[in-house]
Formats: structure tokens, C-alpha cells, sequence
């Protein structure tokens, strides 16, 4: 497999672009319509429609092989899609589950590399300084990358994914290679800088308890198509124990084919006989 | 869950083994500088034996000249310059060779790295000819170039590229997709992709070329200069063979080993600097 090519389906993946007018809260960062999406024989997306909105936090739940990571591709420009399939206005990041830091380069470059088209090097670098500033890593801008722990890694990725301002903020499961304590302070985190901010997000997760506590729009895909969504209308701090989202979590369960009864949402379907 | 650990003491916890290894290493290393000196004993006692065998008339001159004999003679040799010249009349060679066979060993390895057109025309005419042993080659470049500068340069060249261009294409090939994806989200170009992302992720297997092409390159121009020289240290150590002069084979052969030893370090020495990030 070549690294490079001049092949025209590699220099143009990227998503369709409008350049964004104005900041954009409220309008459409990222509209998907009718795609589809195949590998061989394999149907993975089948006709997946979606819009997210700017300022939106939208959480995507499903089973693995459901589509999930392949819609984030496609959005992300990893994988070609026509215009007519998938448009995102303005600029798309991508924190990934591992947090992908070039290791030869210092934290504070890694960084400052989103905005290599971007402005001079001086403002790059202070672009750069004030973002790890935000995730609260001024300390490690001159660290190399394989120093860092797993959490820090992933603060940098996503001070890489803020620095360049995005409209759409693509999260691949940026936090479950976490222990669950740093897990926490990560949501806090991202909460707190999705506030600042306001991009759109796409939080592509496992955890459904994280979907909910974080996203102002929970998806289930199945089959290639979102099966179900929730607007979650109780306030991010109020949701532990409420009634509301209690409720919704029992659905979201029985939409991922999980017993509603269980806790865990990687149990095997009831349908599927077999061990625990 | 223990969710009631406030942060500061969790911190603690986490940085405690980092403190204990710093706290280690540096008796680590008074062991190992004793085990340095300790290890300068046995060649110590080798050279005195040989120096005693040869002042009492066993080992003769012409068999293996002492080394205080030989010690004299390398003063002789710096003194009137025949040394410096020798030296630097190999090291052009090398230079030369080395120049050539990395510059052709670096670009077909990144035509190759870098497209898949440039592998399939370039890594099969690689692979088999890499299998020839090119000391073999010896006598086709006398046929075709004579015995001048050129065939020695020529050999030193094949040497050099081989190895460079081996690692190289593997190490370019390496190059985890992973970062090739998180660049092209960072809307990084062709070049920049390049230059952070490919480059620098090749660097380390490039480097392990490097050291073994020079590592050839030396031992290309030994065996260059041996078949036929008219300068050089070759030349010096050929010349003193048809006087039985061993004391200045041995010399020759010293320069020899501490010219391979220098450029062996010098490319430690870019490694250290060039992947500091990996320690």
C-alpha cells in the first residue's frame, strides 16, 4: 500500500465545504444525507441521514460494525463522499481514541502543526500556548509526546483539535482507553471547552452513561441508519438520577438490543444465546 | 471506586515511581563506570605480553613488530606526513563513494517509499541485485573502469547504497497510517506531510542504514585498496608488506580501525540528538 499517491480519490476526500459566514450557532455544521457507504459486499452505512447544528453536542451510540466510525471518517474526510451525500461548512477536527501525537515532535509543535496553513509561526505558537493553556498543559509544551501520560496525551489531542477553531468537533472515542477517574476529568474538561467554544460536537462513544451525561442529542445507529434519537432537555450536573434521562437511558438500552434491565451495554443480545 | 481520592494525592501516587527511577539510575551508572575500567584490564595485560614477547626475541619483527616498535613508527610516519596524506587520500575515497552510493541509495529508496509505481519499478531490481556480493563485482569494474580511482569510488558507492536504501524504503513504509490520517485532519499538504509526518517517521530505520553503509563504505575501501593502489593507506600497507615492515601494516591498520570508529560515533551522535524523543 502506497503512503502517498497523486491519485485523485487520496488528494480528495475531504468533505465538501461552504466556507462558514458567520459563527455559525444554530446552522447547520454538518448535514448527511442518504449515504452510503460499502466495503466489498459489506453494506455498513445504508442511507444514513443527519444534520448537526453548530454549538450542538450530539453523542452516536451503537454496536460495533454498526457504522459508527465509518460515519466519522466520512465526515472527517478520511473516506470519499460525493457532495451531494455529506457536506460539512466550515472547519472539521478529529480527536481520536488514541490521541495520535506525531512522537517527534514537542507538544506545543503538535499543536501548533493544525495551523501550519494558518498564521505566522509567532502567532502559531502562541495560538498553540493558549489552547494547552485551556486543557491546563502550559507546563508540558516542551515535552516530547511519549512522556505524557494517557490523559495528557489526549488533553493535547484535543487542544490540537481546538487550536484551529473548528466548526465540527469529531470525538472518536477519545475517552475509553481511560482509567475512569481521568475519564471524568476529561468530561468535565470537554464540557468546559465545548462551552468556550461552541463547535458542533460528534461524540462517537460505547458508554451510553457518557452519551448521556455529556450530549445534548443522543443517536443509536443500527444497521447503518440512525435507528432512534433523544433531545435530552435536562441541564449537564442535574441529569445522575433524574427521572427523565433514567427513562431514556432504558430506551437508548433496548435501541443497542441490550435487556433494560441490565447495567452494562456491551451484554450480549437476548436474541443471541450464550455466556455472559 | 474509590471516587473520593481528591486529585493532588492521586498525582502523588502516579509520580512516585517516576521519583524512585530517578533516584536509581545514578548508582546504575557508578556500576557501570567501574565495570568500564575493569574492562581495560585484559587488553592492558594483552599488549604488555605482547610487548614482552617480542623484547625477549620470540615474536620477530618481521612476524609482528612490538608495539612500543610500532608506537615509534606512527610518530615517524606523522612526523614527515606520509600518514596525514595516506589518511587523507582514503578518506577522499570514501567521502566520494560514500557520496554517490547514499545520494542513490536515499532517492531510489523515497521514488520507491513513496508511490507504488516507484516500488514496483524500483525494490525488484533492488532485491536481486542486493544479493550479489559486491566484493564479486571486483573484477567486471576492473574490466570496465581499469584499476584507477574510479572502480575503488564505484565499489565504496554499491557498498553504501544498499543498506541505506534497504532501510530507508522499510523505514518509510513504517510510518504508522495513523499519523498519516491525524495529518491529512490537520489539513497538512503533500510536503508538509513530508517533512513532520514521513521524514521524521523514517529517521530512526534510516539512521540503522546509515551506520551499516558506513560501516561498508570502510571496509569496501580496504578491500579497494588492497587489490590495487598507488596511494593511500592501502598503498602504505601493501608498500610495507614487500619489506615485511609489519610495523607499519599494523599502523595502516589502526588508522583504518579508528576512522571506522569515528564516523560509528559520530553517527551515535546524530541519533541522539535526531531521536531524543523517543527516550
Amino acid at each position: 500500500m502506497a503512503l502517498m499517491t497523486r491519485n485523485p480519490r487520496h488528494q480528495t476526500p475531504r468533505p465538501n465545504r461552504t466556507d462558514a459566514t458567520e459563527d455559525g450557532t444554530g446552522r447547520s455544521v454538518a448535514t448527511v444525507t442518504e449515504l452510503h457507504r460499502s466495503f466489498g459486499t459489506t453494506h455498513v452505512l445504508r442511507g444514513l441521514d443527519l444534520e448537526i447544528r453548530g454549538g450542538e453536542f450530539v453523542a452516536l451510540l451503537g454496536r460495533s460494525g454498526s457504522g459508527k466510525s465509518t460515519l466519522l471518517r466520512s465526515l472527517a474526510g478520511l473516506d470519499p463522499a460525493s457532495p451531494r451525500e455529506l457536506t460539512v461548512h466550515g472547519a472539521v477536527s478529529v480527536a481520536f481514541q488514541e490521541p495520535r501525537l506525531l512522537p517527534w515532535r514537542t507538544v506545543e509543535d503538535n499543536v501548533a502543526l493544525a495551523l501550519a496553513n494558518g498564521p505566522l509561526r509567532r502567532i502559531r505558537r502562541e495560538h498553540a500556548r493558549r489552547s494547552l493553556d485551556e486543557v491546563g498543559l502550559t507546563e508540558k509544551r516542551d515535552a516530547w509526546p511519549l512522556s505524557l501520560s494517557g490523559g495528557q496525551a489526549q488533553r493535547v489531542s484535543l487542544a490540537r483539535a481546538l487550536v484551529s477553531k473548528p466548526n465540527l468537533l469529531l470525538l472518536d472515542e477519545p475517552f475509553s482507553a481511560l482509567d475512569a477517574l481521568t475519564r471524568i476529568e476529561m468530561h468535565r474538561l470537554v464540557v468546559a471547552l465545548w462551552k468556550r467554544h461552541r463547535p458542533g460536537v460528534l461524540l462517537v462513544t460505547h458508554d451510553v452513561d457518557e452519551a448521556l451525561a455529556l450530549a445534548d442529542r443522543v443517536l443509536v445507529l443500527d444497521q447503518g441508519q440512525v435507528a432512534a434519537q433523544w433531545s435530552l432537555a435536562v441541564p449537564r450536573g442535574r441529569r445522575n438520577g433524574d427521572p427523565q434521562i433514567s427513562a431514556i437511558r432504558t430506551h437508548v438500552l433496548e435501541a443497542l438490543g441490550v435487556d433494560a434491565g441490565t447495567r452494562n451495554p456491551r451484554t450480549e443480545r437476548p436474541t443471541e444465546s450464550g455466556a455472559a | 471506586m474509590t471516587t473520593l481520592v481528591p486529585p493532588q494525592e492521586l498525582a502523588e501516587v502516579t509520580a512516585e515511581p517516576a521519583v524512585r527511577r530517578r533516584e536509581r539510575r545514578p548508582r546504575r551508572r557508578r556500576r557501570a563506570g567501574l565495570g568500564w575500567l575493569r574492562r581495560w584490564v585484559s587488553p592492558l595485560l594483552i599488549l604488555a605480553a605482547w610487548q614482552v614477547l617480542s623484547s625477549a626475541g620470540i615474536l620477530t619483527e618481521d612476524v609482528l613488530a612490538s608495539p612500543l616498535q610500532i608506537l615509534a613508527t606512527a610518530t615517524e610516519l606523522l612526523a614527515d606526513g606520509t600518514l596525514q596524506s595516506a589518511t587523507a587520500t582514503s578518506i577522499g575515497r570514501v567521502l566520494s563513494g560514500f557520496l554517490i552510493g547514499a545520494t542513490a541509495g536515499l532517492v531510489l529508496a523515497v521514488v520507491a517509499g513513496l508511490s507504488r509505481i516507484g516500488e514496483d519499478a524500483v525494490d525488484p531490481p533492488m532485491q536481486m541485485l542486493r544479493t550479489l556480493p559486491h566484493f564479486g563485482l571486483i573484477p567486471l569494474f576492473i574490466v570496465w573502469m581499469g584499476i584507477g580511482e574510479t572502480p575503488k569510488i564505484a565499489l565504496i558507492a554499491m557498498g553504501v547504497a544498499f543498506p541505506l536504501y534497504l532501510n530507508t524504503f522499510a523505514g518509510i513504509r513504517s510510518v504508522d497510517r495513523k499519523f498519516l490520517e491525524a495529518a491529512h485532519t490537520l489539513n497538512l499538504t503533500r510536503r508538509q506531510r513530508l517533512r513532520h509526518v514521513i521524514a521524521p517517521g523514517a529517521l530512526p530505520q534510516a539512521l540503522v542504514g546509515l551506520r551499516q553503509s558506513l560501516g561498508v563504505a570502510w571496509l569496501s575501501l580496504i578491500v579497494a585498496e588492497t587489490v590495487s593502489a598507488d596511494a593511500g593507506l592501502g598503498y602504505l600497507i601493501n608498500d610495507a608488506r614487500e619489506f615485511l615492515k609489519t610495523d607499519v601494516i599494523v599502523v595502516g591498520l589502526a588508522v583504518y580501525s579508528l576512522l571506522g570508529l569515528l564516523t560509528d560515533t559520530l553517527v551515535r551522535l546524530i541519533e541522539r540528538k535526531a531521536l531524543a524523543w523517543r527516550s
